[in-house]
């Protein structure tokens, strides 16, 4: 099940047919408009949905081995990881990727970072949606970044100083890490390519998917914003600086189910 | 056993920017006509400005036929192949014309007669060794009206440069005569796009706007471009995108002779015991037809006509349809539109809003617009500089070698810089050769057990040095503009899958070299044409779309005009 947009809370008519797609394919007929009404195709509930609520943690031990805790290590921002359950990925690997994304976009007198900008929730979200395949690659992944920080560093990456932190990831961005014992499948720099991919789709896409917190991305560089139709005025502006920026999901024009 | 459906007159495999324009001329005809389609409709509420979903997801397909059926790809025959990542392919009606560029391009007169011209201008040995390139069967002139047609019936714009003889320099001076201007005029400039324009021509360039399959103003009761910067990969929200869906195809639906079925996975073509091709069989879910049809046409995208041919085997055809003469697969290119120049400014370019369609052309370097005496190679390439900027995109820009690419101090070199890079789009003059070809791949299968196509071709020294050269041209142009830094990609490699996949079904006289005639009919079969494309032999240096259009369309006119003696 995957919920291509990463909203919630309504579903759309196209998550249902999408949804519908392997179900009901065979039992659709050759039609000469494409027409597929929603009925015909059973409901989707929410649960099935893969979302993600902002609830408070539960009190208490976690259920399970998935990342529900809160994580309390204080990271360059000073605040936790994040503020509620994750799905896919565990609670250590939660803390290992939090503090991978917090060196590629750390918070810092420009403004907030990956964390800040929900990029974790972001990939966590990914994991059950589109990116399901990368899922393996994560979890051996980051279970080799540790390692790996292990045996050069001399301790779990999460507990080396910045300066280290950013060697260890020159390593593996460059392929050096690759073949050191940690366990990187194939080369480590592909490792590295996939989280920065993730992470900057989380900081810059649309915040439909659960990142761009509060246009923290956008705002990083200065983007003006999403708009159906920009005037040959509107243009002007933007070259004389004076077009005020806009700051809203495409999903809240209200045009796209 | 398949669902007999009643017989039509014709059938095209593929509802996408070839088969949505040949469906129309037909309907008007008053021929009967079924468009099979193995996608669905999708309308404007799919088509949100999400760069997720457009650029690295999947888009809103329905149906992802040819997501299953990916080719296979290696650089020669003594590579393996391994199945490629991502594909140009879509599945729905409109196809590719829904998530384009849109730049929509004649060829110029030189694309046409490559054989000759170069022999004639530069002796016979500068053809290319291992290149099977012919001249096309006629000029530009015999296309002209067909062009002209397509601009209007779908809807282009743009700048004319040369309106019967009169050259215009505000549009190419290298574009072939046209009869008339465009029906719309180009999309507008901004002042990036004005900067350039006069760095171009302080190099004594001609710098001119490219047409487009945009609508500039309102048209056909559409409205003109909103310039959302959503564009690349991203269907329009407001149907200023003049794909087939929404132009051509419900044209020919009003005429009251097309049907279209969606979900429509055709598998194989029939052929009778004449050696004509009878029908064809497609699935819907695992519901199996046959839909007879007195003529066939193909014009799904190049890798799926090719692979429908070879997977359609007969005792009349036991190579493949229309492949006694072993061509089908045969003189196969893709596009040279790599090698980019990327170029940093010390300003802003305000290039948030705008589309890759929308933008500055040069064709000063492109085909034979100048002398190639002194050089190894002959064609060359247009210059395009485009607006394209998306906020992920502009985030993952390289770094011209100032720093990493993350981090606190990339944080301060994004914050100035994210909207001061550009990188360039240069299209190639590119040939077919011996050694470049589609098979049938031995080993990789779809889920219904049908051989993939594989790929097998690389850039050959032709195709590299036209790529140095216009490096150098770009790199001039962005310096004259006042380019910081400069990074080049590399000039040659795999071919890989494409956007622009040519041949395969090349067109000629010669039933030798040729799968089809210079009608677009198949040499062997005389009641299948073929669309798209596959039948292109050269490439030029520009977007092959309104070309495969324009062949389309004067495919459908022939075989309206021709329908006794083609169907009966």
């Amino acid at each position: 099940m995957t919920d291509p947009k990463g909203q919630r809370p309504a579903i759309s008519r196209r998550d249902l047919l999408r949804a519908a797609g392997a179900a009901g394919a065979a039992a659709l007929i050759p039609d000469t408009v494409g027409a597929v009404t929603p009925d015909a195709m059973g409901v989707v509930t929410p649960d099935a949905m893969g979302v993600v609520t902002e609830e408070a943690p539960p009190a208490g031990p976690p259920p399970s081995n998935t990342g529900e805790e809160r994580v309390g290590r204080p990271l360059s921002s000073g605040r936790p990881l994040i503020a509620g359950p994750l799905t896919n990925l565990t609670a250590r690997e939660t803390e290992v990727l939090g503090a991978m994304v917090d060196r590629l976009i750390p918070t810092d007198e420009l403004g907030p970072g990956a964390l800040d900008a929900g990029v974790l929730r972001f990939i966590d979200r990914a994991l059950s949606e589109s990116e399901s395949d990368a899922a393996e690659a994560y979890r051996s992944g980051l279970a080799a970044l540790d390692a790996y920080s292990q045996y050069t560093r001399g301790g779990p990456f999460v507990d080396l100083s910045t300066i280290d932190q950013d060697s260890v990831l020159i390593d593996v961005q460059t392929g050096a890490a690759t073949g050191a014992g940690a366990g990187f499948v194939g080369s480590s720099g592909s490792f590295f390519n996939l989280v920065k991919d993730h992470t900057w789709q989380g900081m810059f896409g649309d915040p439909q998917y659960g990142g761009n917190v509060d246009f923290a991305g956008w705002d990083l560089i200065d983007y003006p914003g999403v708009r159906l139709a920009v005037s040959p005025e509107d243009q002007k502006n933007l070259e004389a600086n004076q077009l005020q920026p806009v700051r809203r999901s495409a999903y809240d024009l209200g045009l796209f189910e | 056993m398949p669902t007999q459906l009643r017989e039509t007159d014709v059938v095209i495999v593929g509802m996408g920017a070839a088969g949505g324009v040949a469906a129309y001329p037909l309907a008007e005809a008053g021929l009967n006509v079924v468009g099979l389609e193995a996608g669905t409709w999708l309308d404007q509420r799919d088509f949100a400005p999400d760069e997720i979903r457009n650029n690295y997801r999947d888009w809103p397909m329905l149906v992802n036929k040819a997501e299953l059926e990916r080719p296979t790809s290696r650089a020669t025959s003594a590579t393996e192949a391994v199945r490629v990542d991502s594909h140009p392919m879509m599945n729905a009606v409109g196809g590719t014309s829904l998530h384009y560029w849109a730049q929509s391009w004649r060829l110029n007169p030189w694309d046409f007669g490559v054989v000759t011209e170069t022999a004639r201008r530069y002796g016979a040995s500068m053809i290319p060794a291992g290149s099977t390139v012919e001249d096309w069967p006629f000029g530009y002139d015999e296309l002209e009206p067909y062009y002209d047609r397509v601009e209007r019936e779908v809807g282009i714009s743009g700048q004319a440069g040369n309106v019967r003889g009169d050259i215009d320099s505000r549009g190419n001076r290298f574009e072939g005569l046209r009869q008339r201007e465009f029906p719309m005029p180009p999309l507008r400039w901004t002042a990036f796009h004005e900067r350039m324009a006069d760095a171009a021509r302080s190099l004594g360039w001609n710098p001119f706007p490219g047409p487009a399959a945009v609508s500039s103003v309102a048209y056909d009761n559409r409205p003109g471009c909103g310039y959302h910067g959503f564009c690349n990969k991203g269907g329009c929200p407001i149907n200023a995108k003049n794909a087939t869906h929404i132009t051509t195809i419900p044209k020919a639906i009003d005429t009251g002779n097309l049907k279209v079925v969606t979900r429509a996975h055709v598998t194989t073509i029939e052929v009778g015991s004449d050696g004509r091709v009878s029908g064809v069989n497609y699935v819907v879910g695992s519901n199996e037809y046959f839909q007879p049809a007195r003529v066939v046409l193909i014009a799904s995208y190049t890798y799926e006509n090719v692979r429908l041919l070879l997977l359609s085997k007969s005792r009349a055809y036991p190579d493949g349809l229309s492949n006694n003469h072993g061509q089908v697969g045969r003189h196969y290119f893709s596009h040279h539109q790599g090698s980019a120049v990327g170029a940093l400014f010390p300003y802003d370019l305000k290039a948030w809003y705008g589309l890759p369609a929308q933008g500055v052309a040069v064709d000063d370097w492109a085909d034979d617009n100048f002398d190639h005496t002194d050089l190894d190679f002959i064609g060359g390439g247009n210059l395009w500089v485009m607006s394209d900027r998306r906020p992920i995109s502009a985030a993952s820009m390289g770094t011209y070698g100032r720093g990493r690419d993350w981090g606190s101090a990339w944080k301060r070199f994004i914050r100035e810089n994210s909207d001061r890079s550009h990188s360039s789009y240069i299209q190639k003059t590119t040939l077919p050769y011996e050694d470049n070809y589609l098979d049938l791949d031995p080993l990789a299968k779809d889920p219904l057990g049908f051989p993939v196509i594989r790929i097998t071709g690389r850039y050959m020294d032709n195709e590299t040095a036209i790529a140095g050269f216009m490096q150098d041209r770009m790199e001039e142009w962005y310096r004259e503009a006042g380019a910081v830094e400069i990074n080049r990609g590399g000039t040659g490699g795999a071919m890989g899958a494409s956007t622009h996949a040519y041949g395969g079904t090349r067109m000629g006289d010669d039933a030798e070299t040729n799968v089809v005639d210079r009608w677009g009919f198949s040499h062997e079969v005389p009641n299948l044409g073929v669309l798209g494309a596959s039948v292109m032999g050269t490439s030029g240096a520009r977007n092959p779309t309104l070309t495969s259009q324009a062949l389309s369309w004067r495919t459908a006119e022939h075989l309206a005009e021709r329908w006794r003696d083609i169907a009966e």
